[in-house]
C-alpha cells in the first residue's frame, strides 16, 4: 500500500516537473511582456514533432532530438516576436487573442497539412526502457523528462533573478521606457524572452514525444494545462509555475488513484479556481 | 442620409437572401449558420466587448442550451426548442455563480478561470450518464409536429435566427445607449475610474454577464434544434468559446455589428473549404484562415469596423482604450 502510494506520488512529481517544463515559457511571456501565447501548446506540438521526424528520417535519439528542438522552435519565437506579437502587444488584449490564437490554427493545421491526422508515437526503448529503486518503478523517458524539466526551470528562474541580463529583461518588462532611457533595448530583451521561451517549449516538447502521442490537435490539450498551471503559480514566476506543475502533477496522480481517472481533471480545475478565489495573483504571483 | 440608405440596402438583402440562393443548399445553410455565429458572437459581445472582460469560457452557456434543448427532448418528451428558455434561465444562474468569483479577477486571470470553468463542465458533461457521456445526445430522428423545427431547407432556420439577431442586436443597442452601456464602456476604460466615481462595478459586469450568458444558451439551443445532436466536445469545447471571441474581434469588439461583420468573413471561409476540400485539403484551407486571422491581428488590431470608426461621430469614443491598448 504504501509503495503504491509512493509510486503515485513519485509519478506525479515527474509528471509535475513536465508540465513545469512546457509552461515555463508561457509565463516567461506573460511575465516580460503581458501577452497570453494562445499558440503556446503548438509550439509544443512542433517541438514534438521534431523528435518525431528526427527519429523517423535520421533514427536520432532524444540526446539529437533535444537541441534541434530548441533551435527550432526559439527561432519560430523569435520570427513569431518580429512579425506579429511585436505590434499586437501595444493594442488590446483581444488583438492578443485573435493574433495568438491565428497563429495558433495556422501552425496546427499546417502540420496537419504536412504531417497528416494520425497519432505517431516513439518506441519506447529510446530512452532506455525502465528500471526499479527502492520497489518503485520508473521509466527512463518520464525521468528524463522530469529532471530535464526541474533543471531547466531553475536555470531559467536563476538567468531571470541572477543575472545581468535577466535583470534587464525584468527591467524591461517593469517600464519598458525607463529601461530603454537606461541603455537596455527593450525589443532586444523582449526577442530574447521569445527565444529562451521557445527553447524551453521546443525542449518539453521533443522530451514529451518520448512517452505521449504526437498529433497536429495535441497542442490544445497542452496549452489548456500549461495555461492553467501559469495562472495557477500566478503570472510571470517562473518558480511558481514549477511548484504549480508538482502540484498539479501529484494532485492528478493521487486522484486518479484514490477518486478515479476520469474525476483527476475535475479536482485539478477545482483546485485552480479555488486557488484564484483566495489569491487571484495565483500561488506566487505579484499583487 | 447615405447611412440609412445603406443600412436599409443590407436590411432587404438580409430578408431575401435565402430567395436569391433558392435552390442552392450549401449556400441556403450558409446564411443560416453565419447569423448563428453572430448570435453567439453578438451575445459574448455584451460582456466580452462592451464590458472588456474578455471570457474565453462562453461555451459554458453555449453547452448549457444545447444540453437543455436536448434533454427536455431525450427525457421529457418534448420538443428541444422548449428546452431553451430552461437553458437561458439555467445560464442565468449558471453566470451568477461563476461571474460572482471570476469576475473579480483582472485581464489575463478572468480568461483563463473562465477556460478553467468550461474544461471543468466539459469534463463532468462527458462522465454524466443523464446528459448522455461522451457520446452524447441526439435530438427527434424523424419530426412529429412542427414544434420539432425539423425542416428540409435551412431557409426556416435562416429566418428564425435572423429573428433573434435582430432582437438581440436591437437589445444591445438599446443598451448602448443608455446608463448601462456609459457604466460598461467607463468599467472598460478604467475599472478603479469608474468606481471611483460611484458606477458598482461588479454588479454591473455580473448583470452583462449574465445577459450574455442567457443569449449565448440561446445560440446554443438553436443549434441543437438545427443540428440534431450535442456531444461534450460541440457544446463544451475551448474552440466554441475561442470562436466567438475570435469572430467578435475580427469585426469589431465593443461595436455593435463588429460580431456580424466577424462571422460573415470567417463562417463562409470554414463552411465552404469544409465542403469544396475535403480531407488534408481542409487542413491547408484552415492555414489559410489562421494567416487571415493573423494579418487582421497585426494589421487591424481593433477589428475590421475599426475602418469606418471616423464615419460613425454619434458613438462615444469608447474605442479610444482599443486604440491606446490596456494596462494590465
Amino acid at each position: 500500500m504504501s509503495i503504491t502510494l509512493a509510486q503515485v506520488i513519485v509519478s506525479g512529481l515527474l509528471l509535475g516537473a513536465v508540465y513545469a517544463l512546457f509552461s515555463s515559457g508561457l509565463t516567461l511571456i506573460w511575465g516580460m511582456m503581458n501577452v497570453v501565447n494562445f499558440a503556446h501548446g503548438d509550439f509544443v506540438m512542433l517541438g514534438m514533432y521534431s523528435a518525431v521526424v528526427i527519429w523517423t528520417a535520421l533514427g536520432g535519439g532524444p540526446f539529437a532530438a533535444v537541441p534541434v528542438a530548441a533551435i527550432m522552435i526559439a527561432t519560430l519565437g523569435i520570427l513569431s516576436y518580429f512579425l506579429l506579437v511585436r505590434h499586437i502587444m501595444r493594442g488590446p488584449m483581444l488583438a492578443q487573442i485573435l493574433g495568438t490564437f491565428g497563429l495558433a490554427l495556422f501552425l496546427r493545421y499546417s502540420a496537419f497539412w504536412y504531417f497528416g491526422a494520425d497519432f505517431k508515437t516513439l518506441p519506447d526503448t529510446l530512452v532506455g526502457g525502465s528500471f526499479v529503486l527502492a520497489g518503485i518503478r520508473f521509466e527512463g523517458s518520464r525521468v528524463l523528462a522530469g529532471a530535464v524539466g526541474l533543471g531547466i526551470t531553475l536555470l531559467l528562474h536563476v538567468i531571470l533573478t541572477r543575472t545581468a541580463v535577466g535583470s534587464r529583461m525584468l527591467a524591461v518588462s517593469e517600464d519598458a521606457t525607463a529601461a530603454q532611457l537606461m541603455g537596455i533595448r527593450p525589443q532586444r530583451m523582449q526577442a530574447l524572452a521569445w527565444a529562451m521561451a521557445g527553447a524551453a517549449t521546443g525542449i518539453a516538447g521533443a522530451l514529451i514525444a518520448n512517452f505521449f502521442y504526437t498529433s497536429p490537435t495535441v497542442g490544445e490539450t497542452l496549452a489548456i494545462l500549461a495555461f492553467v498551471t501559469v495562472s495557477f503559480g500566478g503570472f510571470g514566476s517562473v518558480l511558481g509555475a514549477l511548484v504549480a506543475g508538482l502540484i498539479i502533477g501529484v494532485v492528478e496522480s493521487l486522484s486518479a488513484y484514490l477518486v478515479g481517472p476520469v474525476y483527476k481533471d475535475v479536482i485539478v480545475y477545482v483546485l485552480f479556481v479555488l486557488v484564484l478565489w483566495f489569491r487571484p495573483q495565483g500561488l506566487m504571483g505579484k499583487a | 442620409m447615405r447611412r440609412y440608405l445603406v443600412t436599409g440596402a443590407l436590411v432587404v438583402l438580409a430578408l431575401v437572401y435565402p430567395l436569391l440562393v433558392a435552390g442552392f443548399p450549401v449556400y441556403e445553410r450558409l446564411g443560416a449558420l453565419v447569423l448563428l455565429g453572430a448570435i453567439g458572437a453578438s451575445a459574448w459581445n455584451i460582456v466580452g466587448g462592451y464590458a472588456g472582460q474578455v471570457s474565453v469560457g462562453h461555451s459554458v452557456f453555449f453547452g448549457f442550451g444545447a444540453y437543455s434543448a436536448v434533454v427536455v427532448y431525450t427525457h421529457l418528451g418534448w420538443p428541444p426548442i422548449a428546452g431553451a428558455p430552461l437553458g437561458m434561465l439555467l445560464s442565468v444562474a449558471l453566470a451568477a455563480i461563476i461571474g460572482v468569483p471570476t469576475l473579480r479577477l483582472s485581464g489575463h486571470y478572468f480568461s483563463m478561470a473562465t477556460i478553467a470553468v468550461a474544461e471543468l463542465v466539459r469534463v463532468l458533461s462527458s462522465t454524466s450518464e443523464f446528459l448522455g457521456g461522451a457520446q452524447g445526445l441526439g435530438g427527434p430522428a424523424m419530426p412529429r409536429t412542427v414544434f420539432d423545427l425539423s425542416f428540409l431547407s435551412a431557409t426556416p432556420f435562416y429566418y428564425i435566427f435572423l429573428a433573434v439577431l435582430a432582437f438581440l442586436l436591437g437589445l444591445t443597442w438599446w443598451i448602448e445607449r443608455g446608463r448601462m452601456g456609459f457604466y460598461l464602456r467607463a468599467i472598460k476604460d478604467s475599472e478603479r475610474a469608474a468606481r471611483s466615481l460611484g458606477v458598482s462595478s461588479g454588479r454591473y459586469k455580473l448583470y452583462a454577464y449574465m445577459l450574455s450568458g442567457a443569449f449565448t444558451s440561446l445560440a446554443g439551443s438553436l443549434y441543437l434544434c438545427m443540428f440534431g445532436f450535442v456531444d461534450p466536445e460541440s457544446g463544451f469545447g475551448i474552440l466554441i468559446s475561442v470562436k466567438m471571441v475570435v469572430m467578435a474581434a475580427l469585426g469589431g469588439a465593443g461595436v455593435l455589428f463588429g460580431p456580424l461583420v466577424g462571422a460573415l468573413i470567417l463562417v463562409p471561409l470554414e463552411e465552404l473549404s469544409n465542403s469544396y476540400l475535403g480531407g488534408r485539403g481542409a487542413g491547408l484551407t484552415f492555414v489559410v484562415y489562421g494567416a487571415i486571422i493573423v494579418i487582421i491581428a497585426r494589421f487591424l488590431p481593433s477589428g475590421l469596423l475599426s475602418l469606418f470608426e471616423r464615419r460613425s461621430p454619434a458613438r462615444p469614443p469608447a474605442k479610444m482604450n482599443v486604440a491606446s491598448g490596456h494596462a494590465d
